[in-house]
C-alpha cells in the first residue's frame, strides 16, 4: 500500500496545473472481524479497503473528495485522474476560503511496524477453547492498519503497523458481566489466559445477590476505564479551540475561571507517547505533548489548521479537535488500597451511555455497567444493579475528587466506525466523596 | 451491475450458499458556517461483500476490487472462514433456506439528481447563514445541506448461474440542517432545525429541501435560540409530558426500537450496545404500552429514510405491526436472527455500506398516528411541558432506564402554553413509560424524520433510520431542568 499511495500522489502531483497544490490522505486497513457470543463464532470475515481523501487547492479555494480505491493501481490511477479533473471543475462552484491554511513545510517519516505472525484464525482457537466453559461475548479485530499523508509540497509521511485488538465481556447472568480487553501487536496466550482466569474470578463476585441502590449522594472510586467514558465527554467539544471560541465548549466556566478542577487534575494530549499517527491531513505535524489541564486549570486546547487559520493561532491537532492520545498525570493511592480508601461505596468498573445533561455545566448522565460492586468497609459485598448518574464534571474531578492511583492503564480505543480507531489513552482510576445517583 | 453478475457467475465458489452484494455510493456535503462556506467534501465509494455458508459455517469478504480476480480472491476468504467456524459457530447455517429475491426498488425522484444545484444551494445556504446573525449575542450559526446517492445489487450465486436478475436498488437521500447558538450571561443555547444529530431527512428529491423548513430556517431558529438565553430553567416534578416528533423519533428509536432488535435479544450486542429488557417469551402477550400505542416496522413509506424492497440478505421488506393496542407482537429480526430465535420477525438485516456485515437494524419505526389534535393535548394538561428537538440521549445497555433532553420546551398550564423553558430534561424506564400514554396525535400532528448516526454492531456500524411519529402526551414523568 506504501509504494501504491505515493506513486498515487507523484501522479496526481505531475498532474496539476499551474496555481495548483494537492493534499492526500490515505486510510487503508485489512482486517480480520471476528464476532463472538457464547464463546462461539457469530459473523467471521475479512474487510480489505483503502480510502484516498484528495483535496485541490487553487486561488485559495479549496475542494476535496474521498475516493475508495480499487488497490489495482491501473484502475486506481485512472479513478483519481478523473476525480482530480471533476474537483478541478467544482472549484468554479466554491467562494474563496478565509480558513483554508495547509502546511507550506516538506515533511519525510515514515514508521512501519508489521508482524507478519498476527493469525486471526489461531486466536479465534484460542479463545473458543479457553472459554467454552463461559458466556463470552466481543470482537476480535486483526490485521494492518495504513496511513499516508502526500502533498504538493514534497510531503511524503507513512505510517503502518499491525495490531490485534480483543474486546470481550464475560457473562454471568442476566447483566451482570465482566468487562476485558486485550490489544497488542504480539499475541501473548499466556497473557490471554492471565486475563481471563482474572475476569473469571470476578464472575464469582457476580453471582452475589445484587444490591439496588435508592438515588442519592455516594462515595465511588472509577476504574481507569469508567474515567475514560467521563474523560471521552471533553471530546465533544470540550478541548476544541473554535468550541471555546463559539461558546459551545461544555469547558467555557473553566477558562473563564468561573470553576476549577481539583489540583490533582493535569491532562495532556500525548501523541509522542500515543498510537496515533504523528501528523494530520493538512501536512502538519503534531506536537509530542500539548498541556491541556494543569493542576486543574485550562492551560491549553487543541487547535486544527482551520481554527488556527482564523484565530491567528498556531496549529496543533487534527480537524476534529479531539484527543487521540490523552494521558492523566497519576496519584499518588495505590491500585492496593483502592477498596480501604473508598470504604463504603461504589466501585465501578464501567460507565455506559455518556450525554449531557446541560452542557454549559459539563453535568453528565449515564449509566454503571459490566462489573460494578457495592463496597463496604474496604469489601467488595455485592453486585450492583444499573444506575443513572446525573453530576457535574465540575465536581466530579473538582471539589469532590478525593485521589487519583499511582498505577495507569493504557486504553486502546476499540471503535470500528467506518475503519478501526487508533486512539488510545493512559489514565489511573479516580476516587470520589460523591457522585449523584438519580435513577 | 450486470457486468459483475455475469463476472460473479463464472466463478465456482464450491459452496453450500454464496450471495454478492455489491454497493456504489456518492454523496457530497454542502455547508456554511458564519457566512463563510465549508469546504466542500465529496465520496465516491464503490465495494463488495461476498458471503458464504458452508457446512454449517458462515463468513464474509468485503474487497473493492470488483475484477474477476477479486471477487475470486474474496469468495475464497469468506469460504475460509465459513470452514474455521464452522466448528465452533453460534449456530448451525446448514439450517437456513436463504431468499432468492428479484426485483428493483428506486427512491422518490431518483431522476432528480441533476437538479442538485451546487451553486444555488450555497447561496441558499449563505442566505440562511446570513439571516440566522440577527444579533450579537449569536455566536454560531451555519446551514447545511448533504445529498447521498447509493446503488445496491444483490444476488445469490445460484440465482446468477441461473440467469436470475437479482435485486437492485437505488437510493436517493437529501439531508437539510441549520443551527444557532446564542450566548449571553455566561449561558449558551443552541436552536436547530429538526435536531443537531437527525432531523427532516428523507428520501427523494430537492423537494425536501423545503419541505423540511430549511427556507427560513436561519432567522426563525436564531430568534428561538434568543429566546431560549432569556428562559427559565425547566421546572423539576412529576408532571404530564407533550412530546413533539422531534423528540418523539428519539423516544421511540431508543426505547422501543433497540430493546426489540432481535440479534440484542439473542446475546450479540452484549459487549457493546447492549442486550434487552425484552425477552423471547414476552411476544405476543407483553403489555408494552397502553392501549393507544401501535408500533409499525413500516420500509413501504416511499420517502421515508430507510425505505426499501429488499434487505441486505435478501428478505422482501412489508410493514408489520410490532406493538398492537400495547400489545407487543414481534421483534425486529432478519431471516438469521429469526431462524436462531425462532421467531418471526421483519426484513431488517442492513449493513451500513459495502464493508460491513448485515445484522438487525430498525430500518423505519412509526407510531401510528391516533385521533387527537395538538390543540387538545394542550387543553387537556393541568400541569405539564411540551418538550421539542432532542439534544441528550441517554438509555442504560438493557434498555430500560433512560433519561432525555431537549432543545426547547414550553411549560403548560391549565390547558395553555405559558412560556418557553430551558434545558428540559425528562427520566423514566421504558417498561413503565409507555404505560403512561394517554394521548396520541394525529396526522396532522405527525412528521417523517430520519437520523443517519444509528450506531452499534461489532464490528461498528452507523446506518440510516427512519422515524415517523405524531404528538404524544405522557402522564405523570419525572421532568426537570438545568443546574440553578
Amino acid at each position: 500500500m506504501h509504494n501504491a499511495f505515493f506513486q498515487l500522489a507523484d501522479l496526481i502531483d505531475a498532474n496539476l496545473q499551474s496555481g495548483e497544490r494537492f493534499t492526500a490522505w490515505l486510510a487503508g486497513e485489512t482486517s480480520d472481524f471476528v464476532r463472538f457470543n457464547h464463546a462461539r463464532v457469530r459473523q467471521a470475515g475479512r474487510v480489505e479497503q483503502a480510502y484516498l481523501t484528495l483535496r485541490l487547492v487553487a486561488e485559495n479555494k479549496q475542494v476535496s473528495v474521498t475516493l475508495g480505491l480499487t488497490q489495482h493501481a491501473p484502475a486506481d490511477h485512472v479513478a483519481v485522474l478523473a476525480e482530480l479533473a471533476a474537483l478541478r471543475g467544482q472549484l468554479g462552484d466554491v467562494a474563496a476560503d478565509p480558513h483554508l491554511l495547509l502546511s507550506d513545510d516538506c515533511h519525510l517519516a515514515s514508521r512501519v511496524a508489521l508482524n507478519p505472525q498476527l493469525d486471526a484464525a489461531a486466536i479465534v482457537a484460542v479463545v473458543t477453547e479457553r472459554a467454552a466453559a463461559y458466556d463470552l461475548v466481543g470482537i476480535l479485530a486483526c490485521g494492518a492498519i495504513a496511513n499516508g499523508f502526500a502533498s504538493s509540497t514534497g510531503s511524503r509521511l507513512w505510517s503502518e503497523t499491525s495490531s490485534f485488538n480483543l474486546d470481550w465481556s464475560l457473562y454471568a447472568h442476566g447483566d451482570k458481566a465482566v468487562k476485558s480487553s486485550y490489544a497488542g501487536t504480539t499475541w501473548d496466550e499466556a497473557l490471554f489466559t492471565q486475563k481471563l482466569a482474572g475476569a473469571v474470578a470476578q464472575l464469582a463476585l457476580l453471582q452475589l445477590p445484587a444490591k439496588t441502590l435508592a438515588p442519592g449522594g455516594y462515595r465511588a472510586y472509577f476504574s481507569p476505564v469508567a474515567l475514560e467514558s467521563l474523560l471521552s465527554m471533553l471530546n465533544w467539544g470540550g478541548f476544541s479551540e473554535k468550541q471555546l471560541q463559539v461558546k459551545r465548549s461544555p469547558l467555557l466556566k473553566l477558562q473563564d475561571g468561573e470553576v476549577a478542577l481539583s489540583p490533582l487534575v493535569s491532562l495532556t494530549e500525548d501523541t509522542a507517547g500515543g498510537l496515533a499517527p504523528a501528523f494530520q491531513a493538512e501536512g502538519f505535524l503534531k506536537p509530542g505533548q500539548v498541556a491541556l489541564v494543569q493542576q486543574g486549570k485550562l492551560t491549553g486546547s487543541l487547535v486544527s489548521p482551520r481554527t488556527a487559520k482564523e484565530y491567528g493561532l498556531g496549529a496543533n491537532a487534527d480537524g476534529e479537535e479531539t484527543t487521540q492520545s490523552l494521558h492523566m498525570a497519576p496519584g499518588d493511592l495505590p491500585e492496593a488500597d483502592v477498596l480501604k480508601r473508598l470504604g463504603t461505596g461504589l466501585y465501578v468498573g464501567n460507565l455506559w451511555y455518556l450525554n449531557f445533561s446541560d452542557r454549559m455545566n459539563a453535568r453528565v448522565t449515564g449509566m454503571t455497567r459490566f462489573a460494578t460492586f457495592w463496597v463496604e468497609n474496604g469489601e467488595i459485598v455485592a453486585p450492583l444493579n444499573v444506575m443513572r448518574f446525573d453530576d457535574s464534571l465540575f465536581r466530579l474531578l473538582g471539589e469532590h475528587l478525593e485521589a487519583l492511583t499511582v498505577e495507569r492503564a493504557l486504553l486502546v480505543d476499540a471503535d470500528t466506525y467506518g475503519s478501526r480507531h487508533t486512539a488510545s489513552s493512559l489514565l489511573p482510576g479516580a476516587l470520589v466523596g460523591r457522585v449523584e445517583l438519580v435513577l | 451491475m450486470q457486468a459483475l453478475k455475469t463476472t460473479f457467475a463464472k466463478l465456482r465458489p464450491n459452496v453450500d450458499f454464496c450471495a454478492l452484494r455489491v454497493v456504489e455510493t456518492r454523496g457530497e456535503t454542502l455547508a456554511v458556517r458564519q457566512d463563510v462556506q465549508e469546504p466542500l467534501t465529496r465520496t465516491v465509494d464503490r465495494g463488495a461483500m461476498v458471503t458464504v455458508l458452508h457446512r454449517g459455517g458462515y463468513g464474509y469478504a468485503a474487497t473493492s476490487r470488483l475484477t474477476e480476480a477479486g471477487l475470486q480472491a474474496a469468495i475464497d476468504e469468506a469460504k475460509r472462514w465459513a470452514e474455521l467456524s464452522r466448528t465452533r459457530s453460534v449456530f448451525d447455517y446448514s439450517q437456513l433456506q436463504m431468499p432468492e429475491p428479484d426485483g428493483t426498488y428506486r427512491s422518490p425522484q431518483v431522476a432528480d439528481a441533476p437538479q442538485w444545484q451546487r451553486r444555488e444551494l450555497l447561496d441558499l445556504l449563505m442566505a440562511e447563514s446570513r439571516a440566522a446573525k440577527i444579533d450579537d449575542r449569536i455566536v454560531d450559526w451555519g446551514a447545511t445541506v448533504a445529498l447521498l446517492q447509493t446503488r445496491q445489487f444483490y444476488i445469490s450465486h445460484a440465482a446468477a448461474v441461473q440467469g436470475a436478475a437479482g435485486v437492485e436498488q437505488e437510493f436517493h437521500y437529501v439531508m437539510p440542517g441549520a443551527s444557532v447558538t446564542a450566548f449571553g450571561n455566561g449561558d449558551s443555547q443552541t436552536r436547530s432545525l429538526g435536531g443537531q444529530y437527525n432531523g427532516y431527512y428523507r428520501q427523494g428529491g430537492m423537494e425536501i429541501v423545503q419541505a423540511a423548513g430549511l427556507i427560513g430556517a436561519g432567522r426563525r431558529v436564531a430568534e428561538e435560540a434568543l429566546e431560549l438565553l432569556h428562559a427559565p430553567n425547566c421546572p423539576t416534578g412529576q408532571m404530564d409530558l407533550l412530546l413533539l416528533p422531534e423528540q418523539m423519533m428519539l423516544q421511540l428509536h431508543e426505547s422501543i426500537g433497540h430493546p426489540l432488535e432481535l440479534d440484542r435479544i439473542l446475546g450479540d450486542e452484549r459487549n457493546y450496545a447492549g442486550t434487552s429488557f425484552v425477552t423471547p417469551e414476552m411476544f405476543g402477550s407483553y403489555r408494552y404500552g397502553s392501549d393507544l400505542l401501535n408500533v409499525a416496522y413500516d420500509p413501504t413509506i416511499a420517502n421515508e429514510f430507510a425505505s426499501y424492497g429488499w434487505d441486505d440478505d435478501g428478505s422482501p421488506a412489508q410493514k408489520h405491526l410490532l406493538i398492537q393496542d400495547g400489545i407487543l407482537q414481534r421483534p425486529l429480526g432478519g431471516a438469521i436472527s429469526q431462524a436462531r430465535a425462532g421467531l418471526p420477525g421483519v426484513a431488517n438485516a442492513r449493513a451500513c455500506a459495502w464493508n460491513r456485515p448485515p445484522i438487525d437494524r430498525m430500518a423505519n419505526l412509526n407510531i401510528e398516528p391516533g385521533d387527537a389534535t395538538l390543540a387538545e393535548m394542550i387543553a387537556s394538561v393541568e400541569h405539564g411541558v411540551l418538550m421539542d428537538t432532542n439534544v441528550s440521549w441517554s438509555i442504560d445497555d438493557s434498555r430500560n432506564k433512560f433519561q432525555f433532553g431537549c432543545e426547547r420546551g414550553m411549560r403548560i398550564e391549565n390547558g395553555k402554553l405559558a412560556g418557553v423553558v430551558k434545558n428540559p430534561n425528562y427520566r423514566g424506564i421504558s417498561a413503565t413509560f409507555w404505560r403512561a400514554l394517554k394521548r396520541v396525535g394525529n396526522a396532522s400532528t405527525s412528521h417523517t424524520m430520519g437520523t443517519p448516526f444509528c450506531g452499534k454492531g461489532e464490528p461498528n456500524q452507523v446506518i440510516r433510520v427512519g422515524h415517523a411519529s405524531p404528538a404524544c402526551l405522557f402522564a405523570n414523568i419525572e421532568v426537570f431542568g438545568g443546574e440553578s
